[in-house]
């Protein structure tokens, strides 16, 4: 269930800018003390997005180093969470859901405008796909937890959901050009309200109109 | 059906401000010192009374595990953990909790966690809710800001501090030992029970480990009193519940309904309907990935509640109903599952990290029918080799769904077979 295998190339080195550093700290005050290995997840985390989304070696020693652990409990830690990627990835990272409820809703014609859109095609063995340009990487992945909105992409940190071929190849596009869109429903659609109107809450509707995300 | 007014997750679809201000607003954190000053046992008690069953899957009493933790500390701190690593597959209810109504967990923490003792709770949020994680942590701040939490919490005089704790991609971790484990900063691989978290859990501490559900109830039943959840729903299955409904619906969604509700109700009214009319129906995964499908005869009259499920060999799960019309390919979609166990297994047990594989190998055969008949009894009884044999459920939720294949769509099976050894004798033949 891992984050790939590890890049052969690897930084020498790795430390936390100040600023992470300082959030860094926020993290291991949340845990009593002497269980400070309680931060390893949110500092590896936090490494990862230092580090343009990708884990080296280096930054695993470093927290194991900041986290008093061992480094291999921090290697076994980062090698069984697929959130980790240990091998650089593209700027636009596209996790794209496949499990059944994400299938049934046509996960297969999403990952089919990935594969068309990116030029992706054939490399099917490796589960981290890279665009030619190297701007995107796309890796199928279980269940994200929206299934009502399915089919589901993630980008980075956001959900796009209720996708379709045309819909994914409008968001790729999007996205090369620096157009983010905006996170959640690509239809539209409020949140996971049934599309073409609410069957609940109605007397809700009127109040305050859409909330803010 | 479920009217309005007796629905307790208003800002379900965002419609207003997630935050303090609008969580105040719709009767969050009203009168909380109030229910403090009545006591733990008397919270214990209405929480039991109100008939609440966990809402992560397994249904067990709510305010009988809370009546689990030392009534006193032995010295040890007690610690309330929430269990928001929603990943099964089909769910996604935490998710609107998080990041549209994180006062009603809040406040839940608060109550239940002075209701067994904890002066702290840890909320586990799956890695990928980032967004949501982000709504939770600020709400959190918001209540510390308002002197909800902290040294003094609502004013009552009870300590009370709440975390937010990100995973990073694991099913397993929705496990609570495998959660804890995890929260400790370690693999998360699930522990053997006994002991259990209630006597040594986090940091070999009294730990209770219960759903965002099932604790952002809690302050609405209390307010409003334990009969009026109790009242909802049949008995021993009371209360408000919310429904993902995903696949073949015209509208999938997310809704708030009465336990109890008929399936085919469900659908009708809030989903627009099967895909194609309601004959149009093959199949329905009631209650997450991990549950029995039960075919359309089951589905004209089955009751959404624990037991009416648990007669037809299925259950309620996490209530996410999984739809699947006569185009689905049906074998196809629980290998999909297969895959997906297989994928998420720990590799602690050797009969769920080998067995897993052997499902998906032996359903991805099944899918091209590239099999023989007696292999449908063959790979049966893998499921039961696994079944059972491994410290968590993982192994049993891997099998259930490859058992109710087999015993409610077995004829899709044998057909498949058939027709692939046609396909050869065929071919051969030209």
């Amino acid at each position: 269930m891992s984050g790939g295998k590890p890049s052969v190339e690897q930084p020498a080195s790795f430390v936390f800018t100040p600023e992470y550093l300082a959030r860094a700290q926020r993290i291991i005050a949340k845990y009593p003390p002497g269980r400070q290995a309680s931060a390893v997840l949110p500092l590896l985390d936090l490494a990862q997005r230092q580090h343009h989304n990708w884990l080296p070696r280096a930054a695993m020693d470093y927290v194991a180093g900041l986290l008093d652990m061992a480094p291999i409990r921090v290697y076994e830690v980062a090698t069984f969470y697929s959130m980790f990627n240990l091998a650089p990835v593209g700027k636009w990272f596209l996790q794209v859901c496949t499990t059944t409820p994400c299938w049934l809703r046509g996960s297969d014609e999403v990952m089919a405008a990935c594969e068309r859109k990116l030029g992706i095609k054939g490399q099917q063995d490796a589960s981290f796909l890279h665009s030619a340009d190297g701007q995107f990487t796309v890796r199928e992945v279980e269940c994200l937890g929206a299934c009502v909105n399915a089919p589901v992409i993630q980008v980075n940190d956001d959900f796009y959901e209720d996708l379709d071929g045309p819909l994914t190849e409008k968001l790729i596009d999007a996205l090369r050009s620096g157009q983010v869109p905006p996170k959640g429903s690509m239809k539209g659609r409020q949140h996971s309200m049934p599309e073409g109107g609410r069957t609940s809450l109605t007397e809700f509707a009127a109040k305050t109109g859409a909330g803010e995300d | 059906m479920l009217q309005d007014k007796d629905r307790i997750f208003t800002n379900l679809y965002a419609d207003g401000d997630w935050g303090l201000k609008g969580a105040m607003a719709r009767g969050d954190w009203d009168g909380t010192k109030d229910i403090l000053a009545k006591g733990r046992d008397w919270i214990i008690k209405e929480i039991q009374d109100s008939g609440l069953r966990g809402r992560g899957g397994a249904g067990f009493p709510t305010g009988m595990k809370w009546s689990f933790m030392p009534k006193k500390s032995d010295g040890r701190p007690h610690y309330l953990v929430v269990n928001a690593d929603e990943s099964e597959p089909g769910t996604c209810k935490d998710r609107e909790i998080l990041r549209h109504d994180p006062h009603k967990l809040i406040e839940g923490c608060l109550i239940a966690g002075f209701a067994m003792g904890a002066n702290a709770a840890y909320i586990y949020v799956r890695g990928e809710f980032y967004n949501e994680a982000s709504h939770l942590e600020l709400a959190v701040q918001q209540a510390y800001d308002a002197k909800l939490l902290g040294d003094d919490a609502c004013g009552s005089g009870w300590k009370f501090d709440v975390f937010v704790h990100r995973g990073a991609g694991a099913y397993i971790c929705g496990e609570e030992t495998a959660l804890i484990e995890s929260l400790e900063g370690k693999k998360g691989q699930p522990r053997l029970k006994p002991p259990f978290p209630a006597g040594v859990g986090l940091y070999g501490c009294p730990t209770t480990v219960n759903n965002v559900e099932s604790i952002a109830v809690a302050p609405t039943i209390i307010r409003r009193g334990a009969a009026w959840f109790a009242g909802i729903g049949r008995p021993k299955n009371s209360g408000t519940k919310l429904f993902c409904i995903s696949g073949h619906v015209n509208k999938p969604c997310t809704v708030e309904e009465a336990m109890s509700i008929p399936l085919k109700e469900l659908l009708e009214k809030h989903c627009g309907g099967v895909r194609g009319g309601w004959d149009n129906l093959l199949a329905v995964i009631p209650g997450g990935s991990s549950v029995p499908a039960l075919p359309k005869s089951i589905c004209d009259t089955v009751l959404m509640d624990f037991d009416a499920l648990r007669e037809h060999r299925s259950g309620l799960g996490t209530a996410a109903v999984i739809v699947m019309d006569k185009s689905t390919d049906i074998v196809k979609a629980i290998a999909r599952l297969s895959r997906f166990y297989m994928h998420e297994s720990c590799g602690q047990c050797t009969p769920c990290r080998e067995g897993t594989g052997w499902l998906y190998r032996v359903m991805q055969r099944m899918v091209k029918g590239q099999a023989e008949l007696s292999e449908i009894d063959m790979l049966e009884e893998v499921t039961r080799q696994i079944e059972g044999h491994t410290i968590c459920a993982l192994g049993d939720a891997a099998a259930w769904p490859v058992q109710g294949l087999i015993r409610n769509f077995r004829p899709h099976l044998e057909q498949r077979i058939r027709d692939y050894k046609a396909a050869i004798t065929a071919q051969a033949a030209e």
